[in-house]
């Protein structure tokens, strides 16, 4: 999993946005250390601070603690973790529906075709 | 107190203002993009701050102190062209650099040339434009400086070298210090900023965070460039 910084958003939401699907696909598993603010600039070639920006994003949410003895730890909290994850199934869902409009498919197509590509 | 802080610094060569009563305060601890097009007043700045040429008018100061012995000890400057002796080897300009500042790691220097793929018993005369770079940003770099001030550090080398250099700089600076970069390759370089300063007609037209920068107009800080300086927007009335 690397990080791409796609677009003309900014970089630490674009970071943010990546390191939370790390977190709730278990990439980094809950309750774990998680990696210094240096390391994670580096890996994504960005500047220390703007990484920095993006985990305070993270803190905000919850999805990591900060704890004076151990440092930077993932939730354990399943229910945080569950409520972003549907957040971004949802949001997942809501751009493919929105893709799918523009090729003219209505909600039911969509439907239909995803049972027949379950059933391939 | 800012590590550098300029005030209505003018500089002309001629009938050319290079600038034009610029403005500038950088802070500790950041990484600011200088861009702007050619003859902006980019690498006329630069040279300012390292004591290279003096300002007709304003003041330059870098930790309190305008460009003297003691900015020098804290500066590690990266210049537009190279200044060195070809007949040398790199291990000779890693000798000079070891005498000439106090600041400068030896052992970081042989970890570079590794990482950077240099053999210390190469020639300068025999090396290509883009390792000549690598040469220089291996010894700026080794420094535990203040204030790493780049003149154009990518312009000579290809795209696959560019990212491994930014790389090296941000892995490589000293945390405390800052490092001011100047460019024209503005999409390379632009995840690695904090800041951005734009230059035009040897005046700092803007100076901003740059995710801030990027968040307020929907654009990327290339785009932002492109924009100002096809449109001339920023032109006075």
């Amino acid at each position: 999993m690397d990080f791409h910084i796609r677009d003309a958003r900014p970089i630490w939401q674009q970071l943010s946005e990546q390191l939370k699907l790390r977190i709730v696909t278990g990439y980094y598993a809950p309750g774990s250390r998680f990696p210094a603010v240096r390391e994670l600039a580096a890996e994504a070639g960005v500047n220390p601070n703007t990484m920095q920006r993006s985990l305070t994003q993270l803190e905000s949410e919850g999805l990591l603690i900060t704890n004076r003895t151990v440092g930077r730890t993932v939730t354990t909290d399943e229910a945080t973790l569950n409520a972003i994850r549907s957040a971004l199934a949802r949001k997942e869902t809501g751009e493919y529906l929105e893709a799918m409009g523009r090729l003219g498919y209505s909600r039911k197509e969509c439907a239909e075709m995803i049972t027949e590509g379950e059933e391939q | 107190m800012n590590l550098v802080e300029c005030h209505g610094l003018s500089k002309t060569y001629g009938s050319i203002r290079a600038l034009d009563n610029a403005e500038l305060a950088l802070e500790s601890g950041r990484i600011i993009g200088l861009a702007g097009p050619n003859g902006s007043g980019k690498t006329t700045l630069i040279k300012i701050l390292n004591g290279l040429i003096c300002p007709d008018s304003g003041s330059a100061a870098i930790d309190g102190h305008e460009p003297d012995k003691y900015t020098r000890s804290i500066v590690s400057y990266l210049p537009d062209r190279d200044y060195f002796a070809d007949w040398m080897k790199i291990r000779d300009m890693m000798d000079i650099f070891s005498d000439f500042y106090a600041d400068f790691d030896r052992a970081k220097a042989e970890e570079l040339c590794k990482t950077l793929e240099l053999n210390p018993d190469m020639r300068i005369k025999t090396l290509s434009k883009g390792t000549r770079e690598k040469m220089q940003l291996m010894l700026v770099m080794s420094r535990k400086a203040r204030l790493y001030v780049l003149d154009e550090p990518l312009a000579g080398v290809d795209p696959a070298a560019r990212e491994f250099i930014l790389r090296t700089i941000l892995t490589n600076y000293n945390e405390n210090g800052s490092v001011f970069i100047s460019t024209h390759l503005i999409s390379d370089v632009e995840q690695v900023l904090d800041e951005v300063v734009f230059l035009k007609e040897g005046r700092v037209v803007l100076h901003r965070n740059a995710d801030d920068l990027r968040e307020e107009t929907g654009r990327s800080i290339d785009e932002c460039f492109r924009d100002m300086f096809r449109y001339d927007a920023w032109k006075e009335n």
